[in-house]
């Protein structure tokens, strides 16, 4: 059958808790009842990137994205645009700020600055469906390493690639590669890690989801360069639309002969299975995983050795990323040169980013390395809402740090980031601004790593609670003369005497935040004030005299009775009453609440 | 589904080309069919399923059918704007199946305007 147009609707897990299966089904049902439903199809795709927005549709050749759809929309959008022609004008997107409508997705800023690379097939294809993969280039690589490569050819193009670890690390894949192939040891075992565990990270997710094949096709690549027959997917159980696509997309795969045995008749085997986690943060440190699959309590090993050594079940064991997977045929296909001439010197090829915090545009995009800041959060993410101030990103999730605002222009890439004392990390990107308390946000970020910490290394395990509990007095108004002092030295301490990875990056958020916001402790500690007006214990909630009216709505709303006053005379809080639920601030019409 | 070779997985990915051409947009040429109320009322529905029912047997996968709302010349239709790529739209008006078939095959598939039902040359634009 062919259809003249092809209506992509996101179901992405952003897009899916905004009710887009709803969408999808309501589409479905239109098209029909208009007698559309041979000349129109309606496909499900992975993430398209744009989370803010969702539900997404994206009308296909003509480009035309429509957003914030709701069920009652569908009608009206199928009748004029899909049976009249009349593409619906309301149902399109507007820039903050902005009054005009943008029409196709290749006009909206939020797309047309990203370079994709992992994300090429996001909304082109049903991950459900391996003949959509296959449509755009899917196992053409596979063809190609079977037909026309060697082993040592595949690393050789990797390593010339300039390709390095996507999960945080930063490592040259290619050398991982070949220590493993060197190793005499068999049977050898690859594994993709996707066990993303940052909060507010899901590049790994959406990956999966939108384009599972890609995963698979780079791994049977890294299994024939290595000489490895078996893989894992190590992949936290949190994530079940993932799941239940790579299910789907494995036994696709099997079913075409594509993993299993003697695979396109080519004498290659290699086959998959799926490892589900029960979320622990420090499952994603690759001997904590690797003990994770074999059964017993992750914690993690001494390195050396490595797992391209020793690894699973003491065997040679390659560990890469979701998203260096998905570059990989990429790069078998169009080539190093092609790859390496995108990004700068010592990064290569484009990073995926989650946007999301402060910012406008939340959502999954991907960049070239070298991008600067200022281009990410103002042209792609379409600045910071509500005309707040920009204060600063958190890079790298827990094991980062936060680029102050002065630093907008630093172009993106591991050793820059690096140098200012945060790191790529997996690529979560937490916008903050004016409003957010930086000590806050660093207690928040050791109260997840002392939660997730294995305990095993005295560092991490007691060094984590110590630095929240210096943190958590000072939030509270507690802070002492030397308290920021303390926080450094055993930060340090922490990053020199703990084994993996978890232990020696969890200080970051706080060493990050004291080198570029030192301010903001010491008002804490010595002024007892918090700037950014977030931590309870510091503010008082006080009525302007010359604007209120005596509404009296603060006093009727407020939860604890704390504020008095008749109609028509100033109110007054109650200080020993109040308990800073922010209520009356938000209700007053007046602007009569201040914080102090 | 036995095991695949490499030919068969060529012979998927030819099959499954159109769809993924047109989801990118490439295309060589597009056909747009004006379907306001008029359009319809006067049998634009035809000229759409005649349409995709022949670009489909031409084999032809680079070719894009779509629609868009009333033209504004509702006596003359149903209508449709043919748009090579990199050549100038020409709009074609009082379109019957027969018509329409001749302009897909003379126009489309050899580049040769069909004057006779040709209404204009270009599209409108916004001053």
């Amino acid at each position: 059958m062919a259809y003249r147009t092809h209506l992509m609707v996101c179901t992405g897990t952003a897009c899916v808790s905004c009710g887009s299966f709803k969408i999808k089904e309501l589409l479905e049902e239109e098209i029909k009842k208009q007698g559309l439903d041979d000349e129109i199809l309606v496909v499900g795709t992975g993430c398209q990137g744009f989370c803010a927005q969702g539900p997404i549709v994206v009308v296909q050749p003509d480009d035309i994205f429509y957003q914030l759809l709701s069920p009652e929309d569908i009608p009206y959008l199928v009748e004029e645009h899909f049976l009249k022609g009349r593409p619906v004008k309301k149902m399109m997107y507007t820039p903050p700020g902005e009054k005009t409508h943008i029409p196709t997705v290749n006009e909206i800023g939020f797309f047309n600055k990203q370079r994709l690379i992992a994300l090429r097939n996001k909304g082109l294809i049903d991950a459900e469906k391996i003949d959509d993969y296959i449509g755009r280039d899917g196992y053409n690589a596979l063809i190609k390493i079977l037909t026309a490569m060697t082993p040592e050819d595949i690393i050789n193009e990797i390593q010339k690639s300039g390709l390095r670890g996507r999960g945080g690390g930063g490592f040259p894949t290619g050398i991982k590669w070949e220590i493993c192939k060197k190793s005499e040891e068999f049977p050898k075992y690859i594994i993709c890690n996707a066990d993303e565990g940052d909060p507010g990270a899901y590049m790994d997710r959406s990956i999966v989801e939108s384009d599972p094949h890609a995963v698979i096709e780079g791994m049977l690549i890294g299994a024939r360069a290595i000489g490895a027959e078996q893989g894992y997917v190590y992949i936290r159980t949190e994530y079940p639309l993932a799941i239940s696509r790579l299910e789907i997309a494995i036994e696709q795969a099997r079913e075409y002969g594509l993993l299993g045995e003697d695979i396109l008749g080519k004498g290659f085997n290699f086959d998959l299975e799926i490892k589900q986690g029960a979320g622990a943060f420090v499952c994603g440190e690759e001997t904590s995983l690797i003990h994770s699959i074999e059964g017993i309590s992750p914690e993690p090993s001494q390195r050396p050795p490595f797992p391209a050594e020793s690894g699973l079940w003491g065997q040679p064991t390659n560990i890469n990323n979701v998203e260096t997977w998905a570059n990989v045929p990429r790069i078998i296909l169009r080539g190093a040169d092609w790859f390496s001439s995108i990004g700068t010197e010592k990064s290569k090829g484009t990073k995926v980013f989650s946007l999301v915090g402060k910012i406008n545009n939340t959502g999954l995009v991907e960049v070239p390395m070298g991008i600067t800041l200022r281009e990410i959060i103002y042209d792609i993410g379409g600045g910071v809402p509500n005309g707040k101030k920009f204060k600063g990103v958190q890079i790298g999730g827990p094991s980062g740090g936060v680029v102050p605002a002065s630093l907008i222009d630093l172009p993106v890439d591991y050793e820059k980031l690096t140098e200012v004392g945060s790191m790529m990390g997996s690529g979560g990107m937490v916008v903050v601004d004016e409003d957010t308390c930086m000590v806050d946000l660093s207690r928040y970020f050791l109260e997840f790593t002392s939660d997730e910490s294995c305990g095993k290394c005295t560092s991490c395990r007691e060094g984590s609670s110590a630095m929240l509990e210096v943190l958590t007095r000072i939030t509270e108004g507690h802070g002492k003369e030397g308290d920021i002092e303390f926080l450094e030295e055993l930060g340090y301490a922490i990053k020199d005497a703990s084994q993996c990875g978890l232990g020696q990056t969890l200080p970051n958020p706080v060493l990050s935040t004291i080198k570029n916001f030192r301010h903001e402790y010491e008002a804490h500690i010595k002024d007892k004030k918090c700037p950014a007006h977030v931590c309870k214990a510091l503010i008082d909630f006080h009525i302007d005299a010359d604007k209120c009216v005596g509404c009296t709505v603060c006093a009727i709303k407020c939860p604890v009775k704390a504020i008095s006053g008749n109609r028509k005379e100033v109110h007054i809080i109650d200080q020993s009453e109040c308990i800073k639920c922010g209520i009356c601030k938000t209700v007053c019409k007046f602007d009569a609440v201040t914080v102090e | 589904m036995p095991k695949l070779n490499i030919q068969d997985l060529e012979e998927i990915r030819k099959k499954v080309r159109k769809a993924a051409l047109l989801r990118e947009g490439i295309s060589n040429a597009k056909i747009t069919v004006h379907m306001g109320t008029c359009g319809i009322a006067a049998g634009a529905r035809t000229i759409m399923n005649t349409l995709i029912k022949i670009v489909e047997e031409s084999g032809r996968d680079d070719v894009i059918v779509t629609t868009s709302g009333c033209a504004g010349f509702c006596s003359r239709e149903p209508m449709a704007t043919i748009e090579l790529k990199g050549e100038t739209p020409v709009k074609y008006s009082d379109l019957t199946k027969e018509k329409i078939i001749k302009i897909f095959e003379e126009h489309v598939l050899n580049g040769k305007i069909v004057e006779e039902y040709a209404l204009a040359l270009g599209s409108e634009r916004e001053p």
